[in-house]
């Protein structure tokens, strides 16, 4: 019975999601193709999703990071003037370094997120504020105000990274795949996995126990820094571009979908397959709007209010459970 | 005693009064130019813009100087107002960030007897400005509209709207006017924020909804980015025609270079501030009249013209 009720703490987020896509396909006869909810609708939540994965980390640790949309924004700028920058021999190899390089830009930003809040003893909110509003203007000062683009040529080679498909599914899925399960393992399996979960629900205990608060914390936000990395390297082939646009509220995408997907906000509790459901869940409720036929001033209204009810159902079932 | 010591005073102070008269004749030309910094791609263009025209003046009418000062906010715009006063500017040059915070900080320049162009953004109060020139919105979307209408004739398209403010709806309203009673079917129309990301997403949605868009709608170049390339990976080819708008470098030069789905587009552009930047020094320099407003059509740029207005080194 206990096991019954504890499952379906685990699973809640998923069979919001299953409710929503059955919802979907009523409002429009295409919803359920393979080209929508795949090809559409996954793999452009893939940037939110890996990002969301780090941020299940951060969360889970009682920890915030509201800067991965002003990281996202400054690895794909830095990424792509290096990628500008040699051209000239473009290909397959320049490509691959300039991912490297994007994996270094992210993380060390995201070490320096997590010095400034475990070495700098300042609340995560407002440090990852004040990195959100640097690594912006450094991006605005990269682009020069304006756009910053690869060259088609190259675009064409980068391309297949999100374009392309194995096995039936878009390479964007497979590696949001890919990161889940090692994020799950590591969160599930390892010790440190473990202390991030014990720091979140209780910091004074977990001290006692030994565990070295300062460590675990400054990992998490290294492994979110690392996670935009990775959504910069799928997202910069898609258009081939970074503007001021980017990564404009990513942050708060990213922590709805977390919670959305079962991690406590204050911590202890993590849940990555949840946290990528979640996801899933806020893609589909704005395609299915834009398939259906609401007026398209009350779009946000009717999205805000169905994360509401999804939350309070979910609440309702937890609560049932104790 | 006394008395000598006060006539001094007075041949010093009547001595200091006409020296400060000839320097107010001599006075060179200053003008201030206030903008907002680079915080998209548009206003990236006009930072470019004004910076190539403040070089242009002051290398066209010798002893004039051009002072330009970017702005992240409407709040530290009203600061940098207070500070171009102190130094000294004899006429303004602004794109204020919002009509309704920079009314106020402007009206005060004015009153302290500064010459006062305004662009763009008309302010609350239109008596403020000397001089104001503007692009023109529903012209934007009237252009695009005629075009579309006589272009494809008989057609179902589809429009991605920028953000709900005042520009998007005169936009809208332009367009809605020029297509009255045409054979051009509006499937939809959904916001994409003025975001290549979101309009790629409402446009592979679109796709989805519709199995055949004859043309799209998108009022502005950055959405347009995203618009071809979910085209481009739906691998659909029943659109034949996407029409932006703004006049960015690298959409001009797919107009240039004959893009078959891109044929034509249609300016807004952030040169604009050189245009007043320009007039504003040409009446005070050559006392051309140049009060009231000057409102730029929306041009439609072609093959045939395109090279006209085309910037490689703008950011824009």
């Amino acid at each position: 019975m206990f096991l019954q009720r504890f499952n379906l703490r685990q699973t809640a987020p998923f069979i919001a999601l299953l409710v929503l896509i059955l919802i979907g396909s009523l409002v429009h006869p295409n919803f359920l193709t393979y080209s929508n909810l795949i090809q559409n609708v996954a793999a452009r939540t893939a940037f939110i999703a890996i990002i969301a994965v780090g941020a299940t980390f951060v969360m889970a640790s009682g920890g915030l990071d509201l800067s991965v949309g002003s990281m996202s924004a400054f690895t794909a700028g830095a990424m792509i003037l290096f990628l500008k920058s040699h051209e000239a021999s473009g290909g397959a190899l320049l490509i691959a370094q300039g991912m490297g390089l994007a994996v270094v830009v992210g993380l060390f930003c995201g070490l320096m997120n997590g010095l400034v809040v475990t070495w700098g003893r300042i609340e995560p909110f407002i440090a990852t504020l004040g990195s959100m509003v640097i690594l912006r203007s450094l991006f605005t000062w990269l682009a020069n105000g304006g756009s910053l683009s690869i060259s088609p040529e190259l675009k064409d080679v980068y391309a297949p990274v999100y374009t392309g498909s194995f096995l039936g599914l878009p390479i964007p899925i497979i590696v949001v795949l890919l990161v889940g399960t090692v994020a799950a393992l590591i969160l599930y399996k390892t010790a440190f996995g473990r202390h991030v979960l014990a720091v979140g629900s209780n910091e004074e205990v977990a001290r006692y126990s030994g565990i070295s608060i300062l460590r675990v914390k400054l990992l998490t936000y290294v492994i979110q820094g690392l996670c935009v990395a990775i959504a910069v390297i799928l997202y910069v082939p898609r258009l081939g571009s970074a503007n001021s646009a980017t990564g404009l509220y990513w942050e708060l995408q990213a922590i709805t979908a977390v919670v959305v997907g079962g991690t406590l906000l204050k911590g202890g509790r993590g849940n990555v397959w949840g946290t990528l459901a979640g996801a899933l869940f806020l893609e589909t409720i704005g395609n299915i709007l834009t398939l259906s036929n609401v007026n398209v001033y009350l779009i946000g209204a009717v999205q805000g209010a169905i994360i509401i009810i999804a939350m309070l159902i979910q609440r309702g079932l937890n609560r049932r459970e104790i | 005693m006394k008395r000598r010591h006060f006539g001094y005073a007075a041949v010093a102070m009547v001595a200091a009064a006409v020296s400060s008269k000839a320097q107010a004749e001599d006075k060179p030309l200053v003008i201030g130019v206030s903008i907002p910094a680079a915080d998209h791609g548009w206003t990236g263009g006009v930072v470019y813009h004004a910076n190539r025209i403040a070089k242009a003046i002051e290398a066209n009418y010798k002893g004039t100087k051009v002072i330009v000062k970017t702005s992240p906010s409407g709040a530290e715009q009203a600061s940098a107002l207070e500070d171009l006063v102190t130094q000294g500017i004899t006429a303004l040059v602004v794109l204020p960030h919002n009509s309704d915070e920079l009314t106020g900080p402007i009206k005060k320049v004015k009153e302290k007897g500064i010459f006062i162009t305004v662009v763009d953004r008309a302010l609350s109060d239109p008596k403020i400005n000397d001089f104001y020139v503007a692009g023109n919105n529903p012209e934007l979307g009237r252009v695009a509209g005629d075009y579309m209408k006589g272009k494809l004739g008989k057609a179902d398209i589809v429009i991605i709207r920028g953000l709900p403010i005042v520009i998007d709806e005169e936009r809208q309203k332009g367009f809605a006017d020029a297509i009255k009673g045409s054979e051009l079917k509006v499937l939809d129309s959904q916001f994409g924020n003025w975001s290549r990301d979101d309009a790629f997403k409402v446009m592979q949605d679109y796709l989805t909804k519709y199995p055949k868009i004859d043309a799209v709608w998108c009022q502005d170049d950055d959405m347009a980015v995203g618009v071809l390339e979910a085209i481009k990976q739906a691998k659909r080819s029943d659109v034949k025609l996407v029409v932006g708008g703004a006049g960015m470098k690298e959409m001009i030069k797919k107009v240039a270079d004959g893009d078959a789905m891109m044929p034509i587009n249609v300016l807004y552009p952030p040169a604009m501030v050189g245009t007043a930047m320009e007039m504003t020094a040409a009446g005070l320099v050559n006392k051309n009249p140049v009060r009231g407003k000057y409102i730029l059509d929306a041009t439609l740029v072609t093959k045939d013209n395109a090279k006209e207005f085309y910037f490689p080194d703008s950011p824009f």
